[in-house]
């Protein structure tokens, strides 16, 4: 017995040591850094004690705002659409037809292509000045669009790159859209429920805990999107794209600012957490749990 | 003479490649409650579908209230559904989901109201009517399903297996229940069971269907009676009819002579087309079975090899002398003297006995049932 207890800890220790080293150590590391000027090319030892003033700083860095003001306009634009856009698809993909699974197989290819730098590269390729969007436009007699040279191009081509990666919460919405019971479609049909309305009536509210789960993962990775802006757009022009994973690590691996760029992180981290928090407290007014005992969905 | 409420016309249904539903014609009038049994999987609950339009038929008609409806729309067909599973909203309250159907034809909140606080009032449901499903038993929800049924005032209300999910004694009761409402509204319901007992009783008419065809249609006690073949004797009545392997001797006018493995028999038929020599099936149900006092009005003789007392009565398991068959069940008294092992001799009520070709049809009548039709059937 005892012997099979060790063995059994002999396994997890990777993800031991991998968590303590590459998560709760930088974790910790990040939040001291951040009360310091550390900079990257010196010595730690050089580094000085400087309380808060790296956040307070921030205050006053009009890039900071730039960036934490796109941040937002990113988050807010793409997680409703890429939500929208996946509960679009899952519910055509959901249709009884023939070859379904290979239309499913389709549509969730470019989730796991999506976020690869790889794409990211092709995707600069498709909106470069004389790139393949620009060229497809000309066949058909449209002069070409600086994509990466405007501000609001550039930022609908990172989010773009984002709608594209739809797939993994697409699957999420079947999954929750194969759960719903048939017969309630059927007696909503007998009801004399259109389409439409059974979508609004009954899909969405029995989605509604699939929906949060899915809301939850989009606005945690999208504050965290770094390929799209980093590769395609480099954070500009002007930094219209210039969202705060990226400046957090042009500040760390550009200008060298170490304890700036951790307190840039912890900024970020607040801001989800802050996010996240307010998400599960909005809960009980939307979220609709068909398993929950004690009746406290709402609708 | 006023028109069907439901009239299937040789409708049959293919899956796959594969009839379900093999040409199916019935006429279910005005007010009358039907049911449907069958063993599973012969197409009960797709011939319920059929009438729902849940699914089309592959072919023939279907007419509900005078009207072919065979490709309209579920809710153009004035038919309401229960179903096994009650499909409850589970989001919604029960109010809210004996109004959907009622939001759903736009009509005024007030009116909505009025109604399902009448439809909660008949089922009792009007204490319950902010809960949502998840927080109701078994039988409350089952009386949701029907009052969501209720409240839309269909001209043929259709329940699939609907107490099929509850207890025994809630079954009873809610069987019961929907006795009641169904002589209350007086609606054409069409009532999918497997269960004897509930179509025996619910049923103004019972359709015994097997592999997707109709083998017989008639009241509960007809069918009783007079099964037209072994599939309907065996399946109409709890515990089934015993059946005994038999070689025809003789045929006169009013009885059929049979070679029984034990004994001769000499059965009073009305009504037989069989000749000499032909292999028949002899039926005799657990009640028409008793112990004989003496050995001159003894038919057969076994040995008792399982006793199951109910209180109210006494099943007894018989195995006959030299026989290999089944053991016969008899209905006795609750009180009846009888041990394990103990030898017996049967006497059979032959007036109530029952015959079979070697194909399943039924041949004649036993006198006792001859002119007798079920007075209860609605006409
Ligand atoms: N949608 C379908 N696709 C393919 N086959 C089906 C479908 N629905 C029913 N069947 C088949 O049709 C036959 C009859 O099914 P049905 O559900 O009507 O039986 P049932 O009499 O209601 O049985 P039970 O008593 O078990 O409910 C079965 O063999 C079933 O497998
Ligand atoms: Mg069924």
């Amino acid at each position: 017995m005892y012997s099979n207890k060790w063995i059994g800890s002999l396994y997890i220790t990777p993800f031991v040591i991998g968590f303590l080293l590459f998560t709760a150590f930088p974790f910790v590391a990040s939040f001291v850094l951040s009360l310091t000027d550390a900079r990257l090319q010196d010595q730690l030892g050089a580094a000085n004690f400087v309380g808060l003033s790296n956040y307070t700083e921030m205050a006053a860095d009009s890039t900071f705002r730039q960036s934490l003001g796109v941040t937002f306009a990113y988050v807010f634009i793409t997680v409703p659409l890429k939500l929208a856009f996946a509960l679009f698809i899952a519910v055509v993909l959901n249709f009884k037809l023939k070859g379904i699974g290979l239309f499913r197989t389709a549509f969730y290819l470019p989730s796991i292509l999506g976020g690869s730098v790889a794409i990211a590269v092709v995707w600069r390729f498709v909106f470069a000045g004389d790139g393949l969007l620009n060229q497809a436009l000309a066949g058909i007699g449209i002069g070409g669009v600086n994509w990466l040279g405007e501000p609001t191009t550039a930022m609908f081509s990172i989010v773009l790159l984002r709608l594209w990666q739809f797939g993994s919460a697409m699957v999420v919405f079947l999954a929750g859209l194969k759960a719903i019971p048939e017969d309630l479609y059927e007696a909503a049909d007998l009801d004399g429920a259109s389409r439409l309305k059974q979508f609004f009536m009954i899909t969405l509210p029995l989605l509604t805990p699939v929906l949060f789960f899915n809301f939850i993962m989009q606005i945690v990775q999208a504050f965290q999107e770094f390929n799209g802006p980093y590769i395609i757009t480099a954070g500009g022009p002007l930094k219209s794209s210039y969202l705060l994973p990226l400046m957090i690590y042009e500040e760390a691996f550009k200008y060298f600012n170490l304890g700036y760029s951790s307190a840039l992180s912890w900024v970020l981290f607040i801001i989800i957490a802050v996010f996240t928090a307010v998400a599960f407290w909005s809960q009980k007014h939307w979220v609709f749990y068909a398993q929950d005992r004690d009746d406290k969905g709402g609708h | 003479m006023s028109v069907d409420s439901v009239r299937l016309t040789d409708v049959r249904k293919t899956f796959n490649g594969h009839e379900v539903i093999k040409g199916v014609s019935l006429e279910v009038k005005k007010g009358e409650l039907v049911v449907f049994v069958g063993p599973s999987g012969c197409g009960k609950s797709t011939l319920l579908r059929l009438i729902a339009g849940l699914e089309t038929p592959t072919s023939g008609q279907i007419d509900i209230a005078g009207r072919d409806v065979t490709y309209a729309h579920p809710s153009k067909r004035g038919v309401a559904m229960v179903f096994q599973s009650y499909a409850l909203y589970p989001h919604m309250t029960v109010f809210d989901n004996i109004a959907f159907a009622l939001k759903i034809q736009g009509l005024p909140k007030a009116e909505i109201e009025h109604k399902v606080n009448a439809a909660a009032e008949t089922l009792q449901l009007t204490h319950l009517l902010k809960r949502r499903p998840k927080a109701l038993s078994g039988g409350q929800r089952q009386r949701v399903a029907i009052g969501r049924a209720i409240v839309r005032q269909p001209d043929v209300f259709l329940f699939d297996e609907p107490l099929s999910n509850l207890d025994a004694a809630l079954r009873g009761q809610m069987r019961v229940e929907i006795a009641r409402l169904h002589t209350k509204l007086n609606a054409t319901s069409v009532y999918v069971t497997h269960d004897q007992v509930e179509a025996m009783t619910l049923a103004d008419k019972i359709v015994v269907l097997n592999a997707g065809r109709i083998e017989q249609v008639g009241s509960p006690l007809d069918l009783y009676r007079k099964p037209a073949n072994l599939f309907v004797a065996g399946f109409i009545g709890s515990p089934r009819m015993n059946t005994i392997k038999a070689r025809v001797r003789e045929v006169s006018s009013d009885a059929v002579g049979l070679d029984l493995p034990q004994t001769i028999l000499s059965v009073p038929r009305v009504g037989a087309q069989v000749a000499a020599g032909a292999n028949v099936t002899f039926g005799v149900r657990p009640e028409n079975l008793h112990l004989a006092a003496t050995d001159e009005e003894a038919h057969l003789s076994g040995y008792v090899i399982l006793i199951e007392r109910l209180g109210g009565e006494t099943f007894a398991y018989v195995t006959l002398k030299d026989s290999e068959g089944e053991p016969l069940i008899m209905k006795l008294d609750g009180e009846a003297a009888l041990y394990n092992h103990q030898e017996v001799r049967l006497k059979i009520d032959l007036n109530r006995a029952h015959l079979f070709a070697e194909d399943g049809q039924a041949i004649g009548v036993s006198p006792d049932f001859a002119d007798k039709t079920d007075e209860s059937v609605h006409v």
